[in-house]
């Protein structure tokens, strides 16, 4: 590289903390012009929290901000758009309500009147969009777009602010493969264009498909900066972590028994009136993993609740052969606690625990009749907190603290509270839904291995998760839902990212050379239903 | 029914409405930008104080005006600290405005004027007086020698020199407000970052915008408009202040807000239909509808009973800025 040349970015000696919460310690980076720049960590690493300081959301304690070589303090986030940098953040800062147009324009107005502003945005906006292949119609309401859509017009809104500088803070993570590689396609023409794109994440295929460089984080510190090409994903793991991590699950194949779960014609009408279900049948054997894949919003949530006893349905679903009642007063979850089912919820803050409350009453949730747990008819508590520290110990909740109440541990250990209640249950059939959501590698992996030490106990596993990665590693078989409807089953051994990803976008003869378009507004279909 | 009533029933409908009105524009402005205000009643209420209290002591209905709205535009800075500075609650700050201005006005009204609770009555250059538009007055008396005489006149007439003309200027102000409201809103930068800022405040602040300048902004907006209706209640409408004299107008006007799904043309005519029916209760003290006779008190409480039952739910969906009654804290 140049010797000339001045980095893009370069911070230096940069400290934050929240309360007692020092988020970032003295970090330096140098981020050179015209590349793409990965910066990787678990959550909470505090990556994000870096580049907020960088794009003047947050005022960093100490430290010190170079653009281009020049000393820029940015206070506030107009200091860094007038330094010409642009950030796309995880959430979307977008008006739901406001047109594509209104939101690019939005706090970069020309003059008091709007007119004006607004003819001279969709101009350049056109030519923007023909530039980086960033279609977007400028009349569109934003809350009618999906949400791949909806990042195209927040890098929009970068561009027309004239960016050099882009920071994507994870910005794959509401993305089908697809339409992830599309984004890569726009941020390799940015980067010829000699854009600079800072890319936050947590994935690692990710940090080594697209990125020059790569820095990592771990708990607030900078470990390490290296060439892309020069490293692997399984050095990047072990900096990211601080030990050695197993990426792939390790598994012995699956010896499929007696069936335990069987589902025929599942139907589910939601609140709205809207079929969610449309008809889905389904076999899960003893000591199986069955991943079901799919774009948020198709069903899956709802197939999962109605076989918790969240939901009502129509149809058949049998447990052991036997029926289960799917509408009476047998239907609730309590019932199917009972037959031997276990229920990890999606939305472990929302189903799956009760944050103002202690872990030790979090893990009898669920249970508290049983009569371990009681004494006469006044409950046993301390039965229930030496049983609590027990299970702790045994999934490695951290901290090991039974009087902490489940919003002050981290996403991975929360979740490892609702898995040790459910798993030492010693279920005939465990539901999991999005298992791995906002939890950091290192609990993954422990996750991963519980699920897989359950299947090799001769339990069947049904598995819901819109994470590909965590479909293909875990499953012995995948079913594709799109749309209510199951598009098709496929074994993890005999098919890839792609097809799946076809499957998702509702395309069912993968075999064919199909239309792109078709593809885009069959994900516009399914993403509709998110909303 | 004759021609000549309907008119005057629409004549009345104007003046009641124009109180509703301008609170429901200053609602409008502030919960579009994400404030809630339940403190309109309140601040109309120390405006309708002050401004006649003002007037009273000063003859000069204009300074009475002025002392209104500066009293409503600091009881707005009080809710705006409370809910904008010290991220409070909206509401509880709003309920603490209402009952503050309920007890203060009185309190100081019989402190300064010792008539139990009221300002004097008011008169001449103390009131505002109602404004005739070129050829009116002449029109009017044309149209009594016509039925003083022989003649037998439509009155179509009486739509101009009766329900148009002869209506004070804070009338005329507040309908002329409804199109300002509307141009501002939602066809200058000012207005789409209001907007904005109710809907999705980080958005704004991640456009370099500042979030609490255009809340303060809207707030004091509010305030200016809520110590107009505020002032022509006590020197418009009536003659003085009396105690709690707004009457849950207040209110009411949240009422026609949510009726009018935020929007400025739509809350003209929610105003307006409030406005005819406290009309119509006040012109008709009983009604008889098929042998049955209702009750005066039935009349009077209509506005009251539409409340109720669009807050009900009555009028279909009205998706309120979703950003509404949330303090803007920064997240990570």
């Amino acid at each position: 590289m140049n010797q000339a040349t001045a980095p893009a970015i370069e911070l230096k000696g940069i400290s934050k903390a929240f309360g007692p919460v020092q988020a970032n310690k003295d970090i330096s980076i140098r981020v050179m012009p015209g590349t793409i720049h990965g910066i990787i960590g678990e959550n909470g690493a505090g990556k994000s929290t870096l580049m907020s300081i960088l794009y003047g959301f947050y005022k960093a304690d100490s430290g010190e901000i170079f653009i281009h070589g020049n000393r820029t303090p940015i206070p506030d986030s107009q200091a860094a758009i007038a330094a010409g940098i642009g950030m796309v953040f995880q959430h979307f800062k977008l008006v739901e309500n406001f047109t594509v147009l209104e939101n690019v324009v939005l706090g970069a107005e020309e003059g008091g009147r709007l007119t004006p502003s607004l003819s001279k945005a969709r101009k350049l906006l056109k030519q923007l969009s023909e530039e980086y292949e960033l279609h977007v119609d400028p009349d569109a309401l934003i809350q009618d777009l999906g949400v791949g859509m909806q990042q195209r017009v927040e890098i929009l809104k970068a561009l027309y602010r004239q960016a050099d500088i882009l920071i994507l803070d994870e910005p794959t993570g509401v993305l089908t493969p697809a339409e992830a590689d599309h984004l890569f396609r726009i941020l390799e023409g940015l980067k010829r264009e000699g854009k600079t794109i800072v890319l936050i994440t947590h994935k690692l295929r990710e940090i080594m498909e697209i990125t020059d460089t790569v820095s990592v984080m771990r708990r607030g510190e900078m470990t390490a900066t290296v060439k892309t090409a020069e490293t692997s994903p399984e050095q990047l793991a072990e900096l990211m972590v601080g030990r050695k991590v197993l990426l792939r699950v390790d598994k012995e194949p699956a010896q499929p028994g007696r069936v335990v779960l069987e589902v025929e014609n599942l139907r589910v009408i939601d609140g709205k009136g809207v079929e969610r279900v449309r008809g889905i049948d389904l076999q899960v054997r003893a000591g199986e993993i069955l991943g079901v894949a799919g774009v948020a919003g198709n069903g899956q949530s709802e197939l999962l609740e109605v076989l918790g006893g969240m939901r009502t349905g129509t149809g058949t679903i049998r447990v052991n052969g036997q029926e289960i009642d799917l509408t009476g007063k047998h239907s609730d979850a309590r019932t199917r606690r009972k037959r031997g089912i276990a229920h990890v919820p999606e939305d472990r803050q929302r189903e799956g625990l009760i944050m103002d409350y202690y872990a030790w009453e979090n893990v009898g949730f669920g249970y508290h009749d049983d009569p371990e747990y009681n004494r006469g008819w006044l409950m046993n508590n301390d039965a229930l907190r030496d049983d609590a520290r027990r299970k702790i110990e045994k999934f490695d909740v951290r901290p090991a603290d039974c009087w902490l109440t489940a919003k002050n541990f981290s996403g991975g250990n929360q979740q490892k509270i609702v898995i040790a209640r459910e798993l030492e249950r010693n279920p005939d059939l465990l539901l999991v839904g999005q298992p791995t959501r906002g939890v950091d590698i290192g609990a993954i992996e422990f996750i991963h291995q519980q699920i897989v030490a359950l299947r090799d106990a001769g339990k069947a596993v049904l598995l819901v998760s819109v994470e590909l990665d965590e479909i293909m590693s875990l499953s012995d078989r995948i079913a594709v839902m799109f749309d209510g409807r199951i598009m098709g089953e496929r074994l993890p051994s005999e098919t890839d990212e792609r097809e799946l990803g076809l499957l998702m976008a509702g395309i069912s003869d993968t075999e064919k050379p199909h239309d792109a378009a078709e593809v885009e507004q069959n994900l516009a279909h399914a993403r509709g239903k998110v909303m | 029914m004759d021609f000549l009533t309907i008119i005057q029933i629409l004549d009345s409908t104007i003046r009641l409405a124009t109180p509703l009105l301008l609170a429901c524009l200053a609602g409008l402005f502030s919960e579009r930008s994400g404030i809630i205000d339940i403190g309109l009643e309140g601040k109309m209420l120390v405006s309708a104080f002050f401004s006649a209290a003002v007037a009273a002591m000063t003859g000069s209905v204009w300074i009475g005006l002025c002392a209104g709205i500066v009293s409503a535009v600091l009881f707005s800075l009080i809710h705006g600290l409370a809910s904008i500075t010290f991220k409070g609650d909206q509401l509880i700050s709003g309920v603490a405005i209402n009952f503050l201005a309920s007890g203060m006005t009185v309190l100081i009204a019989q402190d300064w004027f010792s008539q139990g609770g009221r300002t004097p009555s008011l008169s001449g250059d103390a009131r505002f007086d109602s404004l005739d538009w070129p050829g009116a007055v002449a029109m009017r008396d044309a149209f009594r020698a016509e039925r003083a005489g022989d003649g037998d006149p439509t009155g179509l007439s009486a739509i101009y020199w009766d329900m148009i003309s002869g209506h004070t200027i804070l009338v005329y102000v507040a309908l002329l407000a409804v199109p300002v409201s509307w141009y501002v809103l939602f066809r200058t930068r000012f207005g789409l970052r209001l907007r904005a800022v109710g809907e999705n405040p980080a958005a704004v602040d991640t456009a370099g915008v500042s979030v609490v300048r255009l809340r303060y902004a809207s707030i004091l907006i509010a305030g200016l408009l809520t110590g107009l209706a505020g002032a022509y209640l006590s020197t418009g409408l009536a003659a003085g202040f009396v105690k709690d004299m707004t009457a849950g107008r207040g209110f009411i006007a949240l009422a026609a807000l949510i009726f009018a799904k935020w929007r400025p043309w739509y809350a003209l005519w929610a105003c307006l239909l409030f406005g005819l029916l406290e009309a119509v209760g006040n012109r008709y003290q009983n009604i008889e509808l098929v042998g049955f006779e209702l009750p005066v008190q039935f009349m009077q409480a209509l506005p009251y009973i539409l409340t109720v039952v669009i807050l009900a739910g009555f009028v279909g969906r009205a998706i309120p800025p979703r950003a509404g009654g949330k303090p803007y804290v920064k997240e990570r």
